[in-house]
């Protein structure tokens, strides 16, 4: 792999950048894998990449029916943080909030990972006992976390209308200083082209049509491009997890719901942070070339169509103008929807099933990007050791038999 | 925006007055004390959740605030019938004309193909009348 440094960039400014190395291969499948990883978004190659950087297994396939992080990677609102309320997922998000920090550093590629921090505000009292225990949770968990008043709020987000005069005035919110948000494409790509670096396979237009499965064992995948030998299948498809999982005879807790985000024109810099509310509910951030990125709940309905609907967006945009009434005559650039895996508990399934040697990765919901690298370290981690990594453990299947639920509704951040 | 056809007002209505439920025709289990964990779960939180055909629950939570079902399509999310509680869908997963159908989904990936087929019976005879 060719290492981007200024250095290259100066050298390769001599021949008019035609000559930059491809970021990955494009290879033709291989009879057999030791691993194969059905699903090329953020998490998928992120499990790829530390699969063969961290763990020493190199002969593994990344198999994804479009192209590398279409998904909901390419539709997401890109925001980082882990003020969640549960040990458990604190954990889990306070790992990938670690990795995060020196992600761009490790896979050699600008992810663009910026702390600018991240306000939840709260607008009843209830909210307010709420974002307290939160951050007690969070600071118990070595999760930097704070509550902040009306006036410290204003003085991180000047725009913010912290007025008497609001229909749901701000009462205080939580804060994060150490979330921010990423580069969403840059964080597959940079994945993708850290694991074919290592030798990972990624194989693009390439869909999993079914599972060879023998004895209760998986043997592999049937493929629109052939039979794919691996006695090890970790599948991480989002919002199409159901359809995969139905294919090997699977039953999963799952609802996939279209989620939609949009962006404005670009403006001037103009909010330094990134600004959450459950009780209006929506969120918005400002990304590097200046448009707001806002996002808020899923539709209610069950969806596989990649696109929201006219109710939800107006939902959306009466709660970023409740918060920002200077917005309202922002003019929006567009919108897209992502299919989103949601579980009854807001929280994943990182899971062994009942089938030995194929694992899954999915019912991220709503909250997926944030987790990309520490979901695809603990899954690699699970997959290279055959035993779920202790991070990943409590977010077994087996959860919604046992009743070990870990209710993470309100720290989700949107309702689920 | 779907417009939906509530059985009770018998009127076609924007989405934003009603509000979905979840899943349709799940049952109880019957015998609450002699249910394994295994079953309680399954009742309790596992869903289909197919790329098709789906049933499912909705409230006319703003008009007459009752239940019904609609059997929707969640791919091209068009509404292929709604019916009072306590009925059995007409279409399911398993009408002809829906198998075809979803095979022709599956081949070209089968995204936004969006738009009401001309034979849609129930609902078409009712917006005439």
């Amino acid at each position: 792999m060719q290492r981007y440094s200024g250095f290259g960039l100066v050298k390769h400014a001599f021949g008019h950048h035609e000559n930059w190395e491809r970021q990955w291969r494009n290879p033709e499948p291989k009879k057999r894998y030791d691993v194969i990883i059905v699903g090329g978004g953020g998490h998928g190659l992120a499990t790829a990449y530390y699969l063969a950087r961290e763990f020493g297994v190199r002969n593994v396939a990344v198999i994804e029916k479009g192209w590398l992080g279409g998904g909901n990677t390419a539709r997401n609102t890109t925001i980082v943080r882990s003020n969640y309320l549960w040990d458990e997922a604190g954990r889990l998000y306070n790992h990938s909030l670690d990795l995060w920090k020196g992600l761009s550093q490790d896979l050699n590629y600008n992810v663009m990972f910026s702390q600018r921090g991240v306000l939840n505000l709260g607008h009843t009292l209830q909210d307010m006992r709420d974002i307290q225990r939160r951050v007690n949770a969070n600071r118990l968990n070595g999760i930097d976390s704070e509550v902040v008043t009306p006036q410290q709020i204003k003085e991180i987000e000047p725009e913010l209308d912290i007025s008497n005069r609001a229909r749901y005035p701000i009462m205080g919110a939580s804060w994060q200083k150490s979330a921010g948000v990423a580069r969403h494409d840059a964080v597959a790509w940079g994945f993708a082209r850290g694991a074919d670096s290592h030798g990972v396979d990624l194989l693009q237009n390439t869909e999993v049509t079914g599972f060879k499965i023998r004895d209760g064992k998986v043997l592999g995948v049937h493929t629109n491009r052939g039979d794919i030998e691996a006695h090890t299948v970790g599948c991480v498809a989002a919002g199409n997890s159901g359809v995969l999982a139905k294919m090997a005879g699977i039953k999963l807790p799952l609802e996939s719901h279209p989620l939609q985000a949009l962006v404005s024109e670009p403006l001037k810099p103009i909010l330094n942070t990134v600004t959450m509310s459950n009780h209006v509910h929506g969120y918005v951030s400002q990304s590097d070339k200046g448009d707001l990125v806002i996002g808020a709940g899923i539709d209610g309905y069950l969806g596989y169509g990649q696109r929201g609907s006219y109710p939800t967006i107006e939902h959306t945009l009466q709660a970023i103008v409740e918060m920002f009434p200077m917005f309202s005559r922002v003019r929006m650039n567009r919108q897209w929807g992502g299919i989103v895996d949601t579980c009854p508990d807001a929280c994943p399934i990182l899971s062994k099933t009942k089938v030995k040697g194929l694992y899954f990765n999915c019912g991220w919901g709503t909250g997926g990007f944030k987790a990309t690298p520490g979901s695809g370290h603990v899954f690699a981690a699970s997959l290279a050791k055959g035993e779920m990594h202790p991070i990943a453990a409590p977010f077994s299947i087996d959860r919604f038999h046992t009743g070990a639920l870990i209710d993470e509704h309100g720290a989700a951040g949107v309702a689920h | 925006m779907f417009y939906i056809f509530c059985p009770y007002c018998k009127e076609h209505r924007e989405e934003e007055e009603f509000h979905p439920r979840g899943q349709a025709h799940l049952l109880r289990p019957e015998d609450p004390e002699n249910t394994s964990d295994e079953e309680w779960g399954d009742y309790l939180f596992f869903r289909d959740n197919p790329r098709g055909i789906h049933h499912e629950m909705w409230v006319h939570s703003v008009g007459c605030r009752k239940f019904f079902n609609i059997t929707r399509n969640t791919v091209t999310y068009e509404i292929l019938e709604t019916y009072p509680m306590g009925e059995q869908p007409t279409i399911t997963a398993d009408s002809p004309e829906i198998r075809h159908e979803q095979g022709a989904q599956v081949a070209d990936g089968g995204w936004q193909t969006v738009g009401a087929r001309p034979e849609n019976k129930a609902l078409n005879e009712e917006t005439s009348s």
